[in-house]
């Protein structure tokens, strides 16, 4: 059947399982991406869309139809990513083997940026973009989903505050120290690049 | 004006500053150059590599989702049985609390023993409930827990529980008033919570489980007692 977001959503709000796996083929791909570009790992994206759908079949009835359901969706995909970046933040640090927010990341940052590669050598090889998923991952888990938001997927300030459970002004600093922290690594391709 | 932050630098590419902040930049030349740099930087910062997903995707996170999928919840689809606990309470809670309370000469057809007993059971099962309830709340992992289902039972509770502070109240059982005040705070923000607990609001709920078993128990004594 050929359902629009809204009808298929008001329909699966009433238990019509077809009408919800119509959204389910409709949006998972680009879920997917999104999950992506938050965790930056195949298996948890693939994880975090899964979880996704599952929490929006049971939270249906609160979608209220104001905004579009893929902006609503895409929270909830953010909400989940977020969550699992932060759980998985949590394991790390209990075992022992990251660092923590701020400038005790340094090292790592400085790890990954010291060995100054040949500007050349990188522009030819396509480095920098290998370059990128590592220095995202030096971000911290406000960081990162703030800057996936508002540079990849380009959604607005205030939705970015929503989904951080920030304001607008705290959202605004976590995708300029993004951005910052992403210069101090990739600059020196990054500039060379262009 | 001053010149531009390179924080305002950064969110003048994405479109985030403010109309004098946009002014200032679009008469400086000083800062005109500064963003331009910034935008040369932030126009290259590569694509993310994301694998690839074909046309069949979504069927496929259909048929691993299909499985897992419940009814979507619905309050009237419980059964009446599941009511009746939560039922029997309030009534006899208000009837003790509130009708006996104000026409006291009525009930004096009543013991005191009676009527402690049933007050004793009602606070007994209430505090179970709540227990529960703070149990599952506590022991939950982050995203696993319905929260719609705590929301309902706590709602549920609050009315149950804001009778029996009454009662407790007017039977000038202090200690129980105060822990049934202290409990109603909690199942309010559990009620009115939009998805899951922060840090402190967990520590409280554990707190609260920690205070209402010990009461539970000495409730139980009280009732073997009697």
């Amino acid at each position: 059947m050929d359902w629009t977001d809204l009808e298929a959503a008001a329909e699966a709000r009433k238990g019509d399982q077809l009408a919800f796996r119509a959204l389910v083929e409709r949006h998972s791909r680009s879920v997917f991406r999104l999950a992506f570009r938050m965790t930056g790992n195949e298996q948890d994206a693939e994880d975090m869309v899964q979880e996704t759908f599952l929490r929006a079949y049971k939270q249906l009835h609160r979608f209220d139809g104001r905004a579009a359901f893929s902006t609503w969706l895409y929270r909830i995909a953010a909400n989940c990513s977020l969550d699992l970046l932060r759980a998985r933040r949590t394991r790390k640090e209990q075992s022992g083997t990251a660092a923590t927010d701020g400038d005790e990341k340094k090292t790592l940052l400085d790890t990954i940026a010291s060995p100054a590669p040949d500007p050349e050598r990188i522009a030819r090889s396509g480095q920098l973009a290998e370059m990128l998923e590592p220095a995202l991952q030096q971000l911290s888990d406000t960081e990162r989903t703030a800057f996936v938001l508002r540079h990849y997927e380009g959604h607005d300030i205030e939705e970015i505050a929503k989904v951080l459970g920030v304001n607008k002004g705290a959202a605004k600093h976590s995708v300029f120290r993004a951005v910052q922290k992403l210069r101090r690594v990739l600059e020196p391709a990054w500039g060379t690049a262009q | 004006m001053n010149h531009l932050t390179e924080e305002q630098l950064v969110l003048a590419y994405y479109g985030d500053i403010d109309r004098d902040v946009r002014e200032h930049l679009d008469n400086c030349q000083q800062c005109q150059a500064a963003f331009a740099r910034e935008q040369r930087l932030l126009n290259g910062l590569p694509e993310q590599a994301i694998p690839e997903r074909n046309e069949n995707y979504g069927a496929e996170v259909w048929a691993r989702i299909q499985p897992q999928l419940e009814k979507p919840r619905r309050r009237l689809w419980r059964g009446w049985w599941t009511l009746a606990p939560a039922m029997a309470a309030l009534l006899a809670v208000a009837f003790f609390a509130g009708v006996l309370t104000e026409r006291q000469k009525k009930t004096q057809g009543f013991s005191a023993g009676a009527r402690d007993r049933v007050l004793l059971i009602t606070m007994g099962n209430h505090l179970d409930r709540s227990q529960i309830l703070l149990a599952e709340l506590v022991n939950a992992k982050p995203g696993a827990i319905d929260f719609n289902e705590e929301r309902t039972r706590a709602n549920d509770l609050l009315v149950e529980n804001r009778l029996l502070r009454l009662a407790a109240v007017r039977n000038g059982e202090t200690s129980s008033a105060a822990l049934l005040d202290e409990l109603e705070r909690v199942l309010l923000d559990v009620s009115h919570n939009p998805s899951s607990l922060s840090e402190p609001e967990l520590e409280e709920v554990q707190g609260m489980l920690f205070k209402v078993r010990i009461i539970d128990s000495t409730i139980q004594e009280k009732r073997q007692r009697l």
